[in-house]
């Protein structure tokens, strides 16, 4: 059963094309990535499917409604945590939780929700005085306290420190645990590769590969061994690593000799995101 | 109607929290009240009837009231909440647009008739005024006015496209206009009011030393 359907999705601002003919599905309780550098087209794609945008042209469905006709009864069953935090500066953490589950049918408990994100040292204190992070994480908070059936994250981990990344992605992976469908947006690409079961490359308005992260990284066949000997450094790339790198081991051993900084790495989905959309990788935070 | 209620009494909250406008739109029109009312409250105003000056101020903080919270506190609301991104995070919740400006709108009136119960409370304690005689009709211009202004206020939110900034208020006021008025129209000289420019120094120097105590490079809260 498809939560997302969308079929030649377009949308112009003026004479630029931002949107040019998407398709995709999400499966109810999948978790989608939507991968790309800046400006090519992600959030205006998201934002189409949470019924902020109009669409020119395309079928969009989700939960089965369209969202540029749905209402109440449709924004009651979803979340939303978009690209920049917005909320009021002089309520405390569980004030706004409150307010906000106030707008929902079922909502989930205060206190669990304080939780599951990780707020619960902050519980009392006011949004003015919470640290960048921890507003992202109230954020994720008010996306989740209506329990919504899908959640959209708009980069949910920008500007988080490690630690506080890893918190989100073990937040993200219990809502799915739970049955939830959760359609993202990232830069990061380790984030991807880590939380989403599809995630489709989005570039100049275009998908330009789509599939599991494993699967996408897989279209790139080497491995790469890398090693340093009299101080250069030596980079093999195969397609039989273990062959390689047994002979490699077995003639240092033999020659009582050290494989100096050797690391041996499969493709990654950065490579294939780098190798797609041809060039760099955002670095942007913020 | 269930979140309508809710965002009514999530508003109430919201305003009662927000000091700047408390200060600005709540409290100013009633300390201009109290400061005016103190100099000219004993005088008579011939134009008018010869009603005390008190009981015209009181009318007249009343309507400036009406401005201050309904017109200029909305507006400002709605102007930052738009251009912070509040009101597009609302938009995705399942609360109607309807429910919500209605919400708004009640929590500044219920705002507003506080205001107007306050100036009349103080006028009787402070300057003796009675009690209002027509009070259907004052009520029902009141809330006319009010829903006027603020529908007014939401309007001009369309053409603000940043955010407002505030003036700053100038408590003295009460001396400073009397000298003014005094040199002006009776043809005093500045040192006939000695108690009065005392009070225009002290405010001053107060200010100043509030200032350079009270000053501060970042913003107050933050971090």
């Amino acid at each position: 059963m498809s939560a997302i359907s969308v079929r030649g999705l377009r949308k112009s601002y003026g004479a630029l094309e931002a949107v040019r003919g998407v398709d995709f599905e999400v499966q109810v309780g999948e978790v989608f990535g939507l991968l790309g550098p800046n400006g090519a087209g992600k959030t205006t794609t998201v934002e189409i499917l949470e019924g902020y945008r109009k669409r020119d042209a395309g079928e969009v469905e989700v939960l089965g409604v369209d969202p540029a006709r749905a209402g109440g009864a449709w924004r009651d069953r979803i979340g939303v945590v978009l690209q920049s935090s917005a909320m009021y500066q002089t309520l405390s953490v569980t004030e706004h939780l409150r307010l906000f589950a106030g707008y929902y049918s079922k909502p989930r408990p205060v206190d669990e929700v304080v939780e599951l994100v990780g707020l619960g040292q902050k519980r009392d204190e006011l949004v003015r005085r919470l640290s960048g992070g921890q507003r992202r994480r109230l954020d994720l908070g008010l996306a989740l306290v209506g329990d919504p059936e899908l959640i959209f994250l708009d980069e949910p981990t920008t500007g988080f420190d490690p630690h506080a990344r890893r918190q989100a992605w073990e937040t993200l992976r219990s809502l799915r645990s739970l049955g939830k469908t959760i359609v993202l947006t990232t830069h990061y690409l380790d984030e991807a590769d880590r939380l989403c079961d599809r995630v489709a490359v989005l570039r100049e308005g275009e998908i330009v590969a789509a599939g599991p992260p494993s699967q996408l990284s897989a279209t790139l066949p080497a491995t790469e061994i890398r090693y340093r000997e009299n101080g250069r450094e030596v980079v093999l790339e195969t397609d039989a690593p273990t062959r390689v790198l047994n002979e490699l081991t077995a003639k240092a051993l033999a020659e009582n000799r050290e494989l100096e900084g050797l690391v041996v790495t499969r493709p990654t989905l950065e490579d294939v995101y780098l190798q797609l959309t041809g060039g760099e990788i955002d670095e942007e935070v913020g | 109607m269930r979140l309508f209620r809710h965002e009514l009494k999530s508003e109430l909250l919201l305003y009662v929290r927000s000091r700047e406008l408390a200060f600005f739109t709540f409290l100013f029109p009633i300390i201009l009240f109290v400061l005016l009312g103190s100099s000219y409250g004993n005088d008579r105003i011939k134009s008018e009837g010869n009603v005390r000056g008190a009981n015209f101020l009181e009318a007249g903080m009343i309507g400036y009231g009406a401005i201050s919270i309904a017109f200029a506190g909305l507006a400002i609301v709605l102007v930052l909440r738009r251009e912070s991104g509040v009101l597009k995070r609302l938009r995705a919740t399942p609360l109607p647009a309807p429910a919500y400006i209605v919400a708004l709108l009640s929590s500044f009136l219920a705002a507003f008739a506080v205001e107007v119960l306050a100036i009349v409370v103080l006028g009787r304690l402070l300057f003796s005024i009675g009690a209002p005689d027509r009070i259907g009709s004052l009520v029902l211009i009141l809330l006319l006015g009010a829903v006027s202004f603020a529908g007014l206020g939401i309007g001009l939110t369309a053409l603000i496209r940043s955010a407002v900034r505030w003036i700053a208020a100038a408590l003295p006021l009460t001396y400073f206009l009397r000298i003014v008025r005094g040199v002006m129209l009776h043809g005093h000289e500045i040192w006939m009011y000695p108690g009065s420019l005392a009070m225009i120094a002290a405010w001053g120097v107060l200010g100043v030393v509030l200032a350079i105590r009270g000053f501060r490079w970042e913003p107050v809260e933050a971090g």
